[in-house]
C-alpha cells in the first residue's frame, strides 16, 4: 500500500469545533476521529448539534478552535491559496444546496470547472452534460434554481460538487426534506460513489454525510458516529447502532422511548 | 470575513442598548466611524490586491462578468444620462450662458463651463446617479447572496468571493462612471448651447466651443479621469463592503442598503474635496 493510500483522508486529534457564525462559541469538543480513504461515514445528531460546523472544519474551510485537524496529512489551519489543490480534493454539498440564484442549473454545475481550469462555456459543456445526464438534471439545464423544486436543487449541488471529481465528498444532511423516490436515488448513488462509480474512473470516493434520522442509512459498509452533548461518539457499524441502548440513538432511529408521551 | 474587516465590532456597537449619556452616544458614533473607515480601508486594499494578483486568473469566467458589469453601470444607463445631459444643459449651462451674455461677461464662458460642468457637476452628478441606480443593486444582490449562503458556497468551491463577486463590480463601475461622465459633459455642453441659441444669445457655436477648448488644460483631462475612476472604485467598495463583508440576515439587507448609499455620498464628497485641493495646488 502506498503512503498516500495508507494516510487518513481526515484526521482530527483533540479538536474543538467552533460555530461557523460565531467563532467564540464551541459546538463540539475533544474530537478524535480518523476517516480512512474509501470509508463511508454517517454522522448523526439533532439540530444545532454542530454537524455542519464539523463538516466545514473537515473540509478545511475554517480552523479548529483547538487541537489538530489534518486533511490528506496536511494541517488545515495552514490552508491558504497555496493549498487550494488540497482543498479541491474535497467536495461539499450544503443542506439546502446553496446554489447561485442568478445562474442556471447548467451554469451552476459548470462554474467550479470553468473557474478552476479557466475553461470557456463550450470547453466545459461536455463534462457538464455528462453530469447533468447522470444526475437526471438535463431537462432542467437552462432553468434557474428559484424555478426548480428543492429535490432537484439538492441534486444540482451534488453535481456541482462532483464536477471537480473530489476524492472526499462531504454532505450536510443530504436526505433532509427529500421525497421517498429521491431519497432512494441518493442512497443508491452515494453507494455507487463509495464503491467507485464508472463515470469517475471507478475510484472509490470517501464519503461523510450528516443526518438527523439514522433509519435510511442502514448499511453494512457504513460507519456511524453521533454528535451529542458537544461530543463526537464513534458508534461503529450498523450492528452497533441497532444494539445501542443510548436514548439519543433510539431517538435518531425514531424508536419510541418509554419517557415519551404514548 | 467579517472579522478581517472589523465588522464584528460594528455589529456589537449597532445592536447595543441605547447609550446613557450624550457623550456615550458621541463616543459610540466615533468608534463606529473609525471601525467603518478601518473596514473600508482593509476591504479596498484587499480588493486592490486581488485585482493585481489575480489578473488573468480564470479570465474566461471573470472577463465576461466584467463586461456584464460595464454594461450595467455604463451602457444600460445611457438613455437616462441622455435625458440628464439635456436637463443639465437646459437648467444650468443654458442659463449661465444667457446670464453671462446679459452682463457682457461672455468671455468668461469657457472657464465657467469648465469649472462648473467638467470639473464638478459632471463627475459628481454621474457618481450620485450610478450610486443610486447600480450601487444599491450591488448591496441588495450581495447582501442577499450573503444571507443565502452563496459566499460560503464560493469558498467551498475554491473560488475567491472577492475575485468573483467584487472585482468585476469595481472595474465595471469605475469604467462605467468614467465613460458616463464624458458623455454627460459632452451632452450637457451641447444642449446648453442649444438652450442659449434658443434665447438668441449672440454666440456662434464655433466661439462657444472654442472658448471651452481653450479653457481646458491637460490637467483637466488627467484629473477628470482619475476622479471618475476614484468615484467608481470607492462607490463599488462601499456598496460591496456593506453587502458582502458581514454576515447578514435577509431583513438586514434594506437597512444596510440605506447605510451604504449614505456612506457612498459622503465618500464621493470627500473625494471631490480632495480633487478641489489638487486643482488649487496645481
Amino acid at each position: 500500500m502506498s503512503e498516500t493510500q495508507s494516510m487518513p483522508a481526515i484526521e482530527m486529534r483533540d479538536v474543538n469545533v467552533a460555530a461557523m457564525r460565531d467563532a467564540s462559541f464551541t459546538v463540539v469538543e475533544d474530537v478524535d476521529w480518523l476517516v480512512a480513504a474509501g470509508e463511508f461515514w454517517v454522522i448523526a445528531g439533532q439540530e444545532h448539534s454542530g454537524k455542519s460546523d464539523l463538516l466545514m472544519l473537515a473540509a478545511g474551510l475554517m480552523p479548529a478552535a483547538g487541537g489538530s485537524c489534518r486533511l490528506f496529512g496536511r494541517e488545515t489551519k495552514d490552508f491558504g491559496e497555496a493549498e487550494l489543490a488540497e482543498r479541491l480534493r474535497v467536495g461539499f454539498v450544503f443542506q439546502d444546496g446553496q446554489l447561485f440564484n442568478q445562474l442556471t442549473i447548467a451554469e451552476n454545475v459548470a462554474l467550479p470547472l470553468r473557474y478552476q481550469k479557466n475553461f470557456t462555456a463550450a470547453e466545459a459543456a461536455g463534462e457538464v452534460q455528462m453530469l447533468l445526464g447522470l444526475l437526471e438534471l438535463a431537462p432542467l439545464a437552462d432553468v434557474t434554481p428559484a424555478n426548480v423544486a428543492a429535490n432537484w436543487r439538492q441534486r444540482t449541488a451534488l453535481a456541482r460538487a462532483l464536477i471537480l471529481r473530489p476524492e472526499i465528498l462531504l454532505l450536510d444532511n443530504p436526505l433532509a426534506g427529500l421525497g421517498a423516490r429521491h431519497r432512494q436515488w441518493w442512497l443508491r448513488f452515494l453507494e455507487q460513489l463509495a464503491r467507485g462509480h464508472e463515470h469517475f474512473g471507478g475510484q472509490p470516493t470517501t464519503i461523510v454525510a450528516t443526518a438527523d434520522d439514522l433509519r435510511p442509512w442502514q448499511g453494512a459498509r457504513r460507519k456511524f458516529a453521533l454528535l451529542h452533548d458537544k461530543k463526537l461518539i464513534l458508534l461503529g457499524g450498523w450492528n452497533e447502532v441497532e444494539t445501542s441502548i443510548a436514548p439519543i440513538v433510539k431517538e435518531l432511529l425514531a424508536i419510541q422511548l418509554e419517557t415519551t408521551i404514548q | 470575513m467579517a472579522k478581517a474587516f472589523g465588522l464584528a465590532n460594528t455589529q456589537v456597537l449597532r445592536r447595543a442598548a441605547l447609550p446613557k449619556t450624550y457623550t456615550d452616544w458621541l463616543g459610540r458614533k466615533l468608534f463606529l466611524f473609525l471601525l467603518t473607515v478601518q473596514g473600508l480601508g482593509a476591504f479596498a486594499l484587499i480588493t486592490l490586491g486581488v485585482i493585481l494578483n489575480k489578473n488573468g486568473v480564470a479570465k474566461n469566467v471573470i472577463r465576461p462578468r466584467i463586461r456584464q458589469e460595464i454594461a450595467r453601470a455604463g451602457v444600460a444607463l445611457l438613455p437616462m444620462f441622455f435625458f440628464v445631459a439635456l436637463a443639465l444643459g437646459f437648467l444650468v449651462v443654458g442659463q449661465t450662458v444667457s446670464a453671462l451674455a446679459k452682463v457682457g461677461a461672455i468671455s468668461y464662458l469657457g472657464s465657467t463651463m469648465v469649472i462648473v460642468v467638467v470639473r464638478e457637476l459632471g463627475p459628481l452628478l454621474t457618481a450620485f446617479l450610478v450610486l443610486a441606480r447600480v450601487g444599491t443593486a450591488h448591496v441588495i444582490e450581495l447582501g442577499t447572496a450573503r444571507a443565502l449562503g452563496e459566499v460560503e458556497a464560493l469558498e467551498v468551491l475554491g473560488i475567491d468571493p472577492v475575485h468573483y463577486l467584487i472585482v468585476p463590480r469595481v472595474i465595471g463601475m469605475a469604467l462605467g462612471i468614467f465613460s458616463l461622465t464624458v458623455y454627460l459633459i459632452i451632452g450637457a455642453l451641447a444642449s446648453g448651447y442649444l438652450f442659449a441659441f434658443l434665447q438668441d444669445v449672440p454666440l456662434t457655436p464655433g466661439d462657444y466651443f472654442k472658448q471651452i477648448v481653450e479653457s481646458l488644460g491637460w490637467l483637466d483631462f488627467a484629473l477628470l479621469a482619475l476622479k471618475t475612476i476614484a468615484f467608481g472604485f470607492f462607490i463599488a467598495i462601499v456598496t460591496c463592503y456593506h453587502g458582502l463583508a458581514q454576515p447578514l440576515r435577509l431583513d438586514d439587507v434594506s437597512r444596510v442598503a440605506v447605510r451604504a448609499v449614505t456612506q457612498g455620498v459622503v465618500v464621493c464628497v470627500l473625494i471631490d474635496a480632495l480633487f478641489i485641493v489638487l486643482y488649487l495646488v496645481a
